[in-house]
């Protein structure tokens, strides 16, 4: 019954879709983490992974942008597609897919230079800026869009380590942006900020939707309440559901989404 | 169930209060005891560094400064003549001039004549030979010169020789106190800082031996050492730590790296006199060969420090790095490697502290030579610091006692120096996440 409208949900997004994956099975040395999980994450869309602590959820996010790759012990089984391109494919390059697929992390980790520095890295690792005016406009522009350009244009020679909390977070994903991503994949962005700065980054993530597809990571259901239009429930390394955010939290289709809405699991 | 509890033997209920306030007291006083204990231990250390200290410091301070008398030498143009530089009897000129110094002394005497020459260093001579030859119109002028005098007279003069002891067993002899003590009423003997000590080379005399061939020999080692073992050292850390992948060849590798740090130094010495020596057959006693031989020594201590500095680094700098898109080795150079950098000077500069110190290897490849002239390449023969005092604490003259203790100064010194430096770098860089 859930899968039959899961495959139709799918069709009716089919031209929307931006990551495709297909039975991804991953490992972690003799642990299953991840079992068996399709799922089709739309662009222009903010899409969250909701779960209790340890199923999977940070996991199948980091396979998005082969972050897992990193881990000796870490085998991904099974397809994933960006654009309908393979990226676990062995010609892909990890390097070029993360330019194309930014992340932030759960604990703000801005690099220990300036404001602009911190901006400015992607770009220039990447070339995307042909002289010092281009660059300048970019992290300008990076930091507009990361909503704290008017906190840190007359500061931008700063270390990045001493801003606050939410200011940090929010450079870092100013950071994820200004190498032009397609997708922005954030572990948990909020749990290390206060409610304060938890709202600008919402705010923020509300605003991104409109140019990338974003997919969070939450502990929070309320989060997820508040920012997402697509949610997947994942338990125990199974995509249990996944459906518009309004379905999952309103009319769960399984019993074990509802346990965990209504607070008897996780 | 119920009698047993009533009829349980309790005369008195004690509290667990009580039980507790019994035993607080026991455990006050283990503690007590226990930081007694520590405090002890640190207070026989500092005891021990103190004697130490102490010791070097009582006996080596002597060194630091050396008697010199003052001369009116007439450069007498029939004992030296112009076109005969730069030979002449510059011996028989000083001996004149003392001669001048000390009236009622039979300078016709040859034996009295040689005694009085005593007085001064073997070296005066040369002084004035150089002075004469970088300036031959002194020739039949009187030149004022300032020359060191001989060890016993040394000695004499900073009281390190007992006037009162009977005269047999006395290095110098009645008459000789005699004439130190008229020079000395005409204000011609005089102690100024030793300066010699860091700007000549060893010699026979102690009174004209220095540090300068050993500093240099040292610097040279040093440096040698430090263009060797910190590329090395930092590069197979970063590739065991960075790039390796983590199985038993690493594991036997790290290990086995772990082993060399606390392989005994002699046993390197007796490596490098085989295979840099032996085999590769490059000069003895060269400072090069020195550097090569620590710089075995001192990898093992760089990999391990450059390790640990680089496993500091929280791994969300790395990730924040990948995530963007940056390549291993651009995360490594880019952001790892510049964190990590204070951490791995301090462990270099704490491995070379060690490899100034180190004795044992420098004296099986030769650098323990008797070379009076300060290496000018690292090729060139020398002496280091620690084998130079291997050297003084040998030689049977007095004056060679207190330049021993003087040099372990010098070499402790540039020890707390580098330590200095290291806690600097730690200070002033140390990064808090």
């Amino acid at each position: 019954m859930m899968k039959d409208s899961m495959e139709t949900k799918l069709d009716v997004d089919a031209m929307n879709v931006k990551f495709s994956a297909r039975d991804v099975q991953v490992h972690y040395g003799d642990t299953h983490a991840i079992k068996d999980v399709s799922v089709d994450i739309l662009d222009n869309t903010v899409t969250a992974f909701i779960g209790p602590s340890g199923c999977g959820k940070s996991t199948f996010l980091r396979t998005l942008n082969r972050m897992n790759d990193t881990i000796d012990i870490c085998r991904v089984q099974g397809d994933i597609y960006l654009d309908g391109m393979d990226i676990y494919d062995p010609n892909i390059d990890p390097v070029q897919l993360r330019a194309k697929v930014g992340m932030v992390f759960q604990k703000p980790n801005p690099f220990p230079k300036s404001i602009y520095d911190n901006i400015a890295y992607g770009p220039r690792i990447h070339g995307l800026a042909r002289n010092k005016a281009e660059l300048d406009e970019i992290v300008e522009k990076s930091l507009r869009r990361g909503a704290i350009w008017d906190e840190v244009q007359d500061r931008l020679d700063a270390p990045g380590t001493g801003l606050s909390g939410g200011q940090q977070q929010r450079l870092c994903i100013a950071r994820a942006i200004a190498t032009e991503p397609e997708v922005l994949l954030m572990d948990e962005p909020c749990s290390a900020l206060d409610p304060i700065a938890t709202a600008q980054v919402e705010e923020l993530i509300d605003e991104l939707k409109a140019n990338y597809s974003v997919v969070i990571v939450t502990h929070s259901m309320q989060q997820a309440a508040r920012v997402s239009q697509k949610t997947a429930f994942f338990h125990l390394g199974n995509l249990v559901e996944y459906n518009d955010t309004n379905e999952i939290f309103t009319n769960p289709q399984d019993s074990r989404t509802e346990s965990y809405i209504t607070g008897r699991i996780g | 169930m119920s009698d047993i509890t009533n009829n349980a033997d309790t005369p008195r209920i004690v509290t667990s209060t009580e039980l507790v306030a019994a035993s607080l007291k026991r455990r006050r006083n283990k503690q007590l005891r226990l930081q007694m204990v520590g405090m002890g231990a640190i207070f026989i250390a500092f005891l021990m560094l103190f004697i130490l200290v102490g010791s070097l410091v009582a006996t080596g301070w002597q060194a630091f400064t050396q008697t010199h008398v003052t001369l009116e030498v007439f450069v007498d143009p029939e004992d030296i003549p112009a076109d005969r530089l730069p030979r002449g009897d510059f011996d028989d000129t000083l001996e004149a001039a003392l001669g001048r110094m000390l009236p009622g002394v039979d300078m016709e005497d040859r034996e009295t004549a040689r005694a009085v020459q005593g007085i001064l260093s073997n070296g005066a001579q040369f002084t004035l030979r150089d002075r004469v030859v970088a300036d031959p119109s002194l020739i039949g002028q009187t030149v004022t010169m300032k020359v060191p005098t001989s060890d016993p007279y040394d000695q004499l003069n900073k009281g390190l020789i007992e006037r009162a002891t009977p005269e047999q067993n006395r290095r110098v002899k009645d008459n000789e106190i005699r004439w130190f003590d008229t020079l000395k009423e005409q204000g011609a003997i005089s102690k100024p800082f030793n300066l010699a000590l860091f700007t000549n080379a060893d010699s026979r005399f102690p009174e004209q031996a220095g540090l300068k061939g050993a500093l240099v020999g040292s610097f040279w080692a040093l440096l040698t050492c430090f263009l060797i073992s910190f590329p090395l050292g930092i590069g197979a850390a970063i590739y065991l730590e960075e790039f390796a992948k983590k199985n038993r060849i690493s594991d036997f590798i790290e290990v086995n790296i772990n082993n060399l740090a606390a392989v005994p130094s002699v046993v390197f010495g007796l490596l490098a006199l085989a295979v840099f020596i032996g085999w590769f057959g490059l000069p003895r006693s060269a400072p090069f060969v020195g550097g090569l031989t620590l710089a075995l020594m001192t990898m093992p201590t760089i990999i391990i420090a450059t390790r640990a500095a680089l496993k500091s680094v929280p791994p969300s700098i790395r990730e924040a790095a990948l995530g963007l898109g940056a390549s291993k080795q651009q995360v490594v150079f880019q952001h790892v490697l510049p964190l990590a950098m204070p951490g791995i000077l301090t462990g270099t500069i704490i491995g070379l502290a060690q490899a100034l110190g180190e004795t044992a290897p420098l004296l099986l490849i030769g650098m323990n030579a008797f070379i009076t002239s300060a290496a000018s390449s690292p090729f060139d023969s020398a002496t280091a610091l620690p084998t130079q005092i291997f050297i003084w604490a040998d030689s049977p003259e007095r004056g060679f006692v207190s330049r021993t203790s003087a040099a372990i100064l010098v070499l402790l010194g540039f020890l707390v120096l580098m330590n200095g430096i290291a806690i600097f770098l730690r200070q002033k860089f140390e990064r808090r996440w």
